[in-house]
């Protein structure tokens, strides 16, 4: 056997050996998913349109306000390719799909259901009355009420700062006519509009009042930008749309 | 006077050992009992009163962050600290740096804390905390890995103690854990952005999470293994070719195996099969720390009969045994295809951290308080109910667990005659009620005794007072 006083007794040379075996891991299993093209899929309408696109304004202050509240601790958002949760939840989740998720919220725990494919399941108004008082709509729930959301106001003054931050990690919010006529030819043009940081506030108040979500039109709540979220949430991918032995080659 | 003339005139620097060893305690105090509360808002929803900053998503990581970095970490600083002294033979590097390190720690405690509750969140689990928490964490840290080095550094005696290996690869391995996992832009100060998304931000988060297992919670309570179980059996450490072998083949194999928490969803199948391979071959150099360790009990096995100090490290040891059996086998895919997602990974962690990691630290703290206040302890007695307390609680606590995680699972995944499935999600929440609150009892059978510790540890030291200083010097070895 080799001998260990040698590294015993050499306190850098056990620095170094320490930092090297702790590097091995993460170096083969981790960094090679920056580099391999077919972690993420490209999901595209036949006409060449990225189905995923990165949240509007409003959803994506409805997301910080997800985190804020910890839902991930309860919910997955990560449905897995097994026959009980096709049934329960719909197709399984692509990495695509959270492809502009800083961070991803795909959780750990489903204290409460995977809300993946939430989106578009129940009507806004279901979900306005399941968030403030969740027992009243579902007896056996564990979850707590959360009646403030109805009640604050959403503070959407720095929701174009929010996507300029996003924007430096790689997320296509645009800020000049150059990245929003790449915006249009990706994403399509009513997309694009929402992507333009210049006109978040604009697009956020907008999207607020047409959709209603909080059913109260005249404000907007932080209850609009979680629903407008919830009902986003696995809505934009149309599977049927969709070979599904497509994404067999990308597991 | 006396303290402060005590405290310069000693050969090590055990102040900053004492003040971490009373935070351990408080900490523990108070991550268990918001343990507690939040066990019992799942089992009886209406504690949340309707109020944002106890609502359980919000305090969740208030219990973690306690526990983990308030408990475990304090634990961690003090007994490293006074490992690193005792087998190099040399005093802390600076006193300064090491107070600055205990300062520091609990400012990160309490900010991280006040920042869950406020909602400020990265939305990271085990790493909630925002940047400027994050920039402080790395501040106090390299503090630490300087502190820590530069005493060994100092040391008279040529060989590097194994403990200190353990709480070497402990403060590189969390150093590089958390640059990488924070690594975010900034919105303002209480909200930023992580760099990645996705599936990689996926793979980076449970490198993090697994490796603050693996590392923070598993090789430096290892560390701490080595030095207070022989001292407290007066045996030599059982195999010393075993501690080389399983020191480098845990801290070389930990590192691959986060993504065992990913199996089945978006990432690369490789990766995944990658993690499982390796975590199963993780139980090798576990088992290994675990033999070593229990064997170390040789020839002295009659003092666990009266000793419940030994009694709090042996049993410690035996739950490290299992949860890491448990570990490996729930890494296999088609077991974690039915365990991810359930109570049955919130049994696993608990087996490690209320068995191993607090069981440890108890008996550690119970060696450590004697000889840090140059007095006995207040009452044995006490320790042996909080022994039985803690061992209680926790069986009651895993076996809730497990119980109400292989339920959900198999619920689940149902079927009935016709291939539909059976049961609604809402039928599987209440179908976990009794077992919820199973939980919540068994926790708080656990939070008694480490109440009734606080309790034994604060007499002690009061009492201490009284007894004229000065052995210090002369146990010191």
């Amino acid at each position: 056997m080799m001998d260990h006083s040698k590294i015993e007794k050499n306190l850098g040379l056990m620095l170094v050996m320490v930092l090297f075996a702790i590097s091995i891991g993460g170096l083969i299993e981790v960094v090679p998913l920056f580099f391999i093209q077919g972690t993420v899929e490209d999901v595209k309408t036949a006409e060449g349109i990225k189905m995923v696109r990165p949240y509007s304004p409003l959803e994506l202050r409805g997301r910080d306000i997800y985190i804020r509240e910890g839902c991930y601790l309860c919910h997955s958002q990560m449905i897995r390719p097994f026959r009980d949760e096709a049934m329960r939840y719909g197709h399984y989740s692509l990495a695509a799909e959270s492809q502009y998720d800083h961070p991803f919220q795909w959780g750990s725990k489903r204290t409460g259901p995977d809300l993946a494919r939430v989106g578009k399941k129940y009507s806004n108004e279901w979900q306005v009355q399941h968030l403030t008082a969740p027992r009243s709509m579902v007896p056996e729930s564990v979850m707590p009420n959360y009646p403030w959301l109805l009640a604050n106001d959403l503070d959407y003054s720095d929701v174009g700062d929010r996507m300029a931050a996003l924007r430096i990690t790689g997320v296509p919010y645009s800020t000049n006519k150059a990245e929003y006529d790449r915006n249009v030819k990706d994403f399509g043009a009513e997309v694009a509009k929402q992507l333009h940081i210049p006109d978040a506030q604009k697009s956020l108040i907008e999207q607020a009042q047409t959709g209603n979500y909080d059913g109260n039109a005249a404000n907007v709540s932080e209850m609009d930008a979680v629903v407008a979220y919830l009902q986003v949430l696995g809505t934009m991918v149309d599977f049927s749309k969709l070979d599904n032995d497509a994404f067999v080659k990308y597991r | 006077m006396a303290s402060v003339a005590i405290g310069s005139s000693e050969q090590y620097n055990y102040d900053v050992v004492r003040k971490f060893t009373i935070m351990a305690l408080i900490w523990g105090a108070v991550g268990m009992l918001v343990g507690v509360f939040i066990a019992s808002e799942l089992a009886w929803p209406f504690l949340n009163f309707d109020f944002p900053y106890i609502t359980f998503g919000r305090i969740r990581p208030v219990h973690t962050g306690a526990v983990i970095f308030g408990f475990g970490g304090s634990a961690l600083f003090a007994t490293s600290y006074y490992v690193v002294q005792r087998t190099c033979q040399a005093r802390l590097l600076s006193d300064g740096m090491a107070a600055f390190t205990f300062w520091g720690w609990q400012l990160i405690i309490v900010l991280a804390a006040l920042g869950d509750v406020l909602g400020y969140s990265q939305g990271r689990e085990y790493a909630e905390m925002e940047w400027p928490i994050d920039l402080l964490i790395a501040v106090v840290w390299v503090t630490y890995a300087i502190v820590y080095i530069g005493t060994i550094m100092k040391r008279k005696e040529p060989h590097i103690y194994v403990a200190n290996w353990f709480y070497l690869a402990f403060i590189l391995a969390v150093a590089l854990l958390h640059i990488f996992n924070n690594l975010a832009i900034p919105v303002s100060l209480t909200k930023s952005y992580p760099l990645f998304s996705g599936a990689q931000d996926a793979m980076v988060q449970w490198w993090y999470g697994h490796n603050a297992v693996g590392f923070f919670l598993t090789a430096a309570f290892l560390g701490m293994m080595y030095y207070f179980v022989p001292k407290q059996a007066g045996r030599p450490i059982y195999s010393y070719r075993l501690s080389i072998v399983h020191f480098w083949a845990l801290i070389f194999m930990y590192m691959w195996a986060g993504t065992h928490h990913l199996h089945w969803t978006a990432i690369p199948d490789w990766t995944s099969t990658l993690a499982a391979t390796f975590s199963i071959m993780l139980l090798m150099p576990s088992w290994g720390g675990m033999i070593n360790g229990i064997m170390t009990m040789s020839g002295a096995w009659d003092k666990l009969r009266t000793d419940p100090i030994l009694r709090f490290l042996i049993v410690a040891l035996s739950f490290y045994g299992m949860s890491t059996f448990e570990g490996p086998m729930m890494s296999l895919k088609d077991v974690n295809a039915l365990s991810h997602y359930t109570d049955w990974t919130v049994g696993h962690v608990h087996s490690g951290a209320l068995g191993f990691v607090a069981m440890i630290s108890f008996g550690t703290i119970y060696h450590l308080i004697p000889r840090l206040w140059d007095t006995r302890m207040f009452s044995t007695k006490l320790i042996t109910v909080h022994f039985w307390l803690a061992t209680i609680g926790t069986l009651m606590y895993i076996t809730a667990m497990w119980i109400s995680g292989i339920m959900q699972g198999l619920m689940w995944r149902a079927y009935d005659d016709f291939g539909n499935l059976q049961y609604s999600f809402a039928e599987s929440v209440a179908a976990m009620h009794p077992y919820y609150a199973m939980r919540a009892l068994g926790g708080a059978v656990f939070l008694t005794g480490m109440i009734l510790m606080l309790y034994n540890c604060f007499m002690t030291i009061s009492q201490s007072k009284n007894v004229p200083a000065g052995g210090l010097a002369t146990s010191a070895a």
